[in-house]
């Protein structure tokens, strides 16, 4: 980018500076650390000049926004054209509930739905099932069978806000819910707009709700890529998901590096249906978090879109240039956010909502300052998006396109990110892919370690938390008012669940149970069986069952 | 006399959230300060660690939730956990349990609740301070 003239006396200047003016300073006053690293483990050097980023032919390097390799953005006009979706993350309760919550967020200014649903309705058990005792609404929304999923979307016109929903193993469940009501609404099925997470290899070593053995989750996974496809083109299939890789403690590079491996594997699983890769990939979105590191973060999302779209490209052969667009929606880091003095959380999520911003997002989620304590309240949730809606309006990050490109200490982290994400790469396809490193407790061990390391640097106070291990308060009392979920919750979930079973046609139900596995035990895609089987009103339990039955359920192998 | 055996520690994560980030941690530290530490995975039932707290002969078990189900969980635990005539395990717990449900649970016999921001010296050194003395 430079030339040699200009670089051989950049070289001179800057050894001279280092040899007299830097002495004078440092021999005043020493430097905080020895070293300074980010979280990935990377040294930071004390200055980046055009030395660091010597190597980079702009053209082929950067290009321009809404062209290959996309480093700037996806799209030509990014946030001049149109912000981010402010998609808040939330479910709590009964479905009348949450559809409450939803309707004051979307008054309030949100532009997409996002679902959360509770622990039992996750791990595929109906809302009376022992294993999900004391567990019904709790973490989030409990949603039983279709009946529930009405309640949910009750006065939400389908046609016009798009919503995402985070679940993986019953993720065909509560698409073929969403397409149901879709349908009833009359809305068709080629204007359904929305994300279902579905990414099930992460869950084996990241979020770990996992109901079914690898394979056959991969499986379930590849049904919906490969239906959505052919018959729901604006939904996103799947959101590859870094998020909670992060939040079980890795750090931004293995985030960065396991995210993009997932999602090749997706790609390749996909291909073995026969599927052309530009059929498909247009429509794959991603999902990472954003932590405290600033420029580490703003690096890791640019990065992520450059390799992405190498590897679709390179690797794949995508012709498209839609299949090389890596989509992202993020959410800010909620392993950051303190019990401790909570309101400080607003400072640390406005950081974070800005790298994501900074690094191009299409879609973000602000935690809310109350989140170490319980679910968020209106309060904190009417903040959380204020902060989103200031960075938007007001911070004026949005005026133009990639404001921190040119950065010498940017574009040098970002080329080392994608260089060392590149090295996990090639060492994952060594081990034989994701369900091969899975099996080997790859993820698992290299997660579990950066996570100690991590906790061990609070612990001995290498690494400050601000009101956690320095400028504590004694005795903290928490003026802040928390949600308490409705303790009835459960006996009127289970009450209305028990009436459905009663008043539905059971031997309906029972015969579209008998088709999915039937379905199942052949192999074909299960999509069609499972649409079918929810319009019949059998409950996600019962499906999840059935399907408990074909592949058997995933054993954890546990690593500490 | 203390007898020369290691501290044995059950570290037991109940209820249906996956977030064990923070129990692989406790687990890991207290393994590396010396004791025995068992581990058992997600989602047990309380029935499960019970019968391990059992079988495993352990001196603490250590209980890690965040799915909010403590107050229906905890007592179930403790209930059975005195049914195997295991009163002298001391039980501690961690994870997301609000302020206000601490009494409640301490009257359940949890000698401890360790919320967020605890160190993992803090639990160390508390573990070692409030041992059960063993016959």
């Amino acid at each position: 980018m430079y030339d040699q003239k200009k670089m051989d006396e950049l070289k001179k200047e800057r050894v001279r500076w280092e040899q007299t003016t830097l002495p004078n300073w440092t021999k005043q006053c020493s430097e905080r650390k020895r070293e300074f690293r980010n979280t990935s483990n990377m040294p930071i050097k004390r200055l980046y000049t055009p030395e660091d980023v010597e190597e980079i032919d702009y053209v082929r390097d950067l290009g321009f926004p809404g062209e290959y390799p996309f480093l700037r953005g996806v799209h030509a006009t990014m946030y001049r054209g149109r912000f981010w979706t402010m998609r808040q993350f939330s479910g709590f309760g009964t479905a009348e509930q949450t559809n409450k919550r939803f309707k004051y967020l979307l008054k309030e200014g949100e532009t997409g739905l996002s679902i959360a649903f509770d622990y039992p309705t996750i791990m595929g058990y109906d809302s009376d099932h022992p294993m999900g005792k004391g567990e019904v609404g709790i973490c989030g929304v409990a949603i039983s069978s279709l009946k529930d999923m009405q309640a949910l979307l009750d006065g939400i016109p389908l046609d016009k806000v798009t919503t995402s929903m985070t679940i993986n193993g019953p993720a065909a469940m509560l698409l073929a819910m969403y397409v149901a009501v879709g349908d009833k609404q009359g809305v068709s099925r080629e204007k359904l707009g929305g994300t279902t997470q579905n990414d099930n290899l992460k869950e084996y070593f990241a979020q770990k709700l996992c109901i079914y053995p690898p394979k056959s989750s991969v499986k379930l996974t590849t049904d919906i890529i490969e239906y959505c496809s052919r018959h729901l083109p604006k939904w996103n299939p799947i959101s590859i998901s870094g998020y909670h890789i992060r939040e079980a403690g890795a750090n931004a590079l293995q985030e960065l590096a396991f995210t993009i491996y997932d999602g090749i594997s997706y790609v390749e699983s996909t291909l073995q249906r026969g599927l052309r890769v530009d059929d498909f990939a247009h429509r794959l979105s991603f999902f990472f978090a954003s932590h405290n590191d600033f420029f580490e973060e703003i690096a890791k999302f640019r990065a992520a879109r450059r390799l992405w779209a190498k590897l679709m490209k390179e690797r794949f052969h995508a012709k498209n240039p839609r299949s090389m667009w890596m989509r992202m929606h993020v959410q800010t880091s909620g392993c950051t956010l303190t019990a401790q003095q909570p309101l400080n959380n607003i400072t640390r999520t406005t950081i974070q909502a800005l790298a994501a911003v900074l690094g191009g997002t299409q879609s973000l989620h602000t935690n809310s300052f109350d989140e170490a304590l319980a679910l968020p309240s209106e309060e904190a949730v009417r903040v959380a998006l204020r902060t989103q809606q200031i960075i938007a309006h007001e911070s004026g990050a949005t005026n133009t396109i990639d404001p921190v490109a040119g950065s010498y200490y940017i574009e040098a982290l970002t080329n080392e990110m994608e260089q060392k994400a590149m090295e996990y790469i090639q060492r994952i396809d060594d081990l034989g892919g994701a369900i091969a490193a899975i099996e080997k407790g790859f993820f698992q061990k290299e997660i579990v370690d950066s996570s100690y390391k991590y906790q061990k640097e609070i612990d001995e106070k290498k690494r400050t938390i601000v009101g956690v291990n320095d400028y504590q308060i004694q005795k903290e009392k928490y003026p802040i008012k928390l949600l308490r979920v409705d303790p009835n919750v459960e006996k009127e979930q289970v009450a209305s669940l028990q009436k459905l079973r009663k008043t539905r046609d059971n031997r309906k139900a029972e015969e579209t149970l008998g088709k999915l596995q039937h379905s199942a035990e052949k192999d074909e895609n299960l999509m069609p069986a499972i649409i079918e089987a929810i319009k019949a009103y059998a409950t996600l339990g019962e499906i999840c069952y059935v399907l408990r039955k074909v592949y058997g359920e995933y054993k954890e192998l546990i690593i500490i | 006399m203390q007898d020369a055996r290691k501290i044995r520690v059950l570290i037991a994560k109940p209820g249906l959230d996956s977030h064990d980030r923070g129990a692989k941690v406790v687990a890991r530290a207290l393994r590396d300060a010396g004791m025995e530490v068992i581990y058992t995975g997600l989602r047990q039932t309380p029935e499960q660690i019970a019968e391990t707290a059992l079988q495993e002969d352990v001196d603490v078990i250590g209980l890690s939730i965040l799915s909010g189900a403590h107050k229906t969980i905890f007592p179930r635990i403790m209930e059975l956990l005195k049914k195997q005539g295991l009163t002298d395990v001391m039980v501690f717990a961690g994870g997301i349990i609000p302020e206000e449900d601490v009494s409640e649970m301490k009257k359940l016999g949890i000698k401890e609740i360790f919320g967020p921001g605890t160190t993992t010296e803090e639990i160390i050194q508390y573990v070692m301070h409030n041992l059960p003395k063993r016959d």
